[in-house]
């Protein structure tokens, strides 16, 4: 069995006084021990709305209205919120998008990762401050013992970032979900980050979850890709294979996008248009309208996820060869 | 944040701010140290001599020494009385606000935290707290009071129940304050993280998000205390505050107001000076405060 298995997805968010839309509308995904998934799509494909539905945490008012998130043979979606609080920061940790905003201004480094600690594990205050110096140091801040005192304000940005990830290792999580970890990072501070990421989970044998829109990071770091488009996954595959040949227009369409594909000189490829809104999607697959082998049967019929991507008609190997 | 240097360089630089912060300081040491400094203790009735009534300033005709600001119709010298008066008065007052801090603070913490009908209930007490007049509320309930029980025990329990009255009549603006940056501070990535960390809801608000909206807090916190200060003056004033052998500063400019048209108004006259420059000085201070936290008008050497 896998360690996460999640199954039939939905979020639903109330629109008016009786409908709802879905933000997700479907989505299954497993992960194995240690395994790193890529989750990649346009704003607003779910991608965010999925990581927040593992740890139970959907804002009000949207809601979880179907599905199951079964992590180690327990659905995360009936713990009490007692239960799911132990999981929360402890196996499962979160890593977001800019670290500007996700420490907490008014309060130390250290006050904010020996809380962390205490909360899950019983421990004194000298024990937990030891242990979070280890971290800081195993994320490569440097003289990590004065930074303990620092506010978040007195560290730059690729500083702060690691300390998000030392809080987020504290605990030895087994899953860490980083949500955009290098968006809100200068460039060069992106690709060390990101190797940083992909060191510790090495190391640590521990699961990643890593969303983000940039498909070159996630070739580098992940070894499952999924790709979602207005709240469903159209494609899944060892991520090789789908960098390599895409089957479904919209990770051919992504691909294509990428600066590294088009030659010197020349416009860089777009998508035509843009991502419908959840609450005006249109019949069919929701890529139809964007999409340059649309038929009439994508305009009638959702595809089915199947072999690995949800298109009737799928880019072929032999036709992405020639 | 300000920084606390900066905070130093931002008082040092602003004439208002010195004068007035000179000001309270020295009122509140008066008041502090009003047992070692006041030439008599007004409490002992021991001291007090009728002979010594309504005695002028000593630099007037009539004088004496011992009473500089002259004395009252019952013969305390009307310097140490508004030494312990101030004392009373701010006693008052910073224990009014403390109350309505702690309630305003909490209610408005959990009705912005939680909302739904939690927020909606809590707000419109509020709204119904504050459409009843502070001073109304507290001369009914004072009077219930002085009515129900004798005159000791209303001079033993005013002071606690003034506190009480003017904190709980005053709660929903500390509670409407810290519900509106609530409101700001809980969609911030920063109390998402807290809760991915797995931190219980009761730490998220108290330990994450209040010391976020402490700023504005600390701005009404100064103006409030001038605000019951002068609260528990008109109170006394009316006869239904402080007891006359416990004088607030409200209670010593009313028992002077009686004997002003028989020629010494050294009694109600000193105490409102005295009453005037501590309101005065909390609020000029309560303003500078306001501008100073306020990061649109933050300069750079800050």
């Amino acid at each position: 069995m896998a360690m996460l298995e999640i199954e039939d997805l939905h979020v639903a968010f109330p629109k008016g006084k009786k409908a709802e839309v879905e933000a997700l509308r479907g989505v299954n995904l497993k992960l194995e021990k240690g395994e790193r998934l890529g989750v990649v799509g346009e704003s607003g494909a779910g991608k965010s709305m999925l990581a927040f539905s593992i740890l139970n945490l959907i804002a009000e008012p949207g809601r979880v209205s179907q599905g199951s998130v079964v992590f180690h043979g327990e659905n995360l979606l009936e713990l009490s919120e007692r239960d799911i609080r132990g999981i929360r920061g402890n196996r499962i940790s979160m890593i977001f998008q800019d670290p500007m905003v996700t420490l907490n201004p008014v309060l130390t480094i250290g006050t904010q990762m020996v809380e962390t600690l205490k909360a899950h594990r019983k421990i004194s205050d000298a024990a937990a401050r030891k242990l979070c110096i280890a971290k800081l140091k195993e994320v490569a801040i440097p003289s990590a013992e004065s930074r303990l005192g620092a506010y978040p304000h007195e560290l730059s940005g690729g500083l702060r970032q690691r300390v998000v990830i030392a809080i987020a290792l504290l605990t030895d999580p087994e899953l860490i979900i980083a949500d955009e970890p290098t968006t809100a990072l200068d460039v060069t501070i992106q690709a060390e980050i990101m190797a940083l990421i992909l060191k510790l989970c090495r190391e640590k044998d521990v699961a990643l979850i890593l969303i983000t829109h940039d498909l070159g990071i996630v070739a580098e770091v992940t070894e499952r890709i999924m790709i979602m488009y207005a709240g469903l996954c159209v494609e899944t595959g060892p991520t090789h294979q789908i960098i390599q040949a895409p089957h479904h227009p919209y990770s051919a369409g992504l691909l294509k996008a990428l600066p590294q594909f088009a030659g010197r000189g020349t416009r860089l490829y777009q998508i035509p248009g843009s991502m419908p809104p959840i609450t005006a999607l249109p019949p069919g697959c929701a890529y139809h309208p964007r999409c340059e082998r649309a038929t009439e049967l994508c305009k009638a019929q959702i595809p089915p996820l199947e072999h690995g991507h949800a298109c009737f008609h799928p880019i072929d190997q032999t036709e992405a060869a020639s | 944040m300000i920084s606390l240097k900066g905070f130093i360089t931002r008082f040092l630089s602003d004439p208002v701010a010195i004068v007035a912060g000179t000001v309270l300081l020295f009122l509140v040491l008066m008041a502090i140290f009003a047992p070692f400094l006041a030439p008599q203790n007004p409490y002992d009735l021991m001291q007090l001599d009728i002979m010594d009534s309504e005695m002028p300033p000593s630099w007037r005709v009539g004088g004496d020494e011992r009473f500089p600001l002259g004395t009252d119709a019952q013969g305390r010298g009307v310097l140490s009385t508004i030494m312990y008066g101030t004392g009373i008065s701010l006693l008052i007052g910073v224990g009014a606000v403390i109350v309505q801090g702690v309630l305003g603070v909490t209610l408005g913490l959990v009705a912005g935290y939680r909302g739904g009908w939690i927020d909606a209930f809590l707000m419109r007490l509020a709204d119904i707290q504050m459409s009843l007049s502070t001073l109304m509320i507290a001369i009914i309930v004072l009077a219930l009071f002085q009515a129900a029980f004798d005159a000791n025990t209303y001079a033993d329990y005013a002071i606690f129940m003034l506190i009480v009255i003017i904190g709980v009549a005053e709660w929903p603006k500390f509670a409407r304050t810290v519900r509106s940056s609530v409101l700001g501070e809980k969609n911030k990535e920063y109390v998402d993280a807290a809760r991915v960390i797995g931190l219980p809801p009761r730490r998220i608000m108290w330990k994450h998000i209040l010391p976020n909206t402490l700023t504005p807090v600390l701005v009404i916190s100064t103006i409030q205390v001038a605000e019951a200060i002068m609260t528990e003056a008109a109170l006394s004033f009316l006869g239904l505050g402080m007891p006359t052998d416990r004088p607030s500063l409200g209670s010593l400019i009313r028992s002077g107001f009686e004997f002003i048209f028989s020629g010494s108004w050294w009694i109600t006259l000193y105490p409102a000076i005295v009453l005037v420059m501590l309101i005065l000085a909390l609020n000029l201070l309560g303003d500078w405060l306001r501008d100073v936290l306020n990061p649109k008008l933050r300069r750079g050497d800050d």
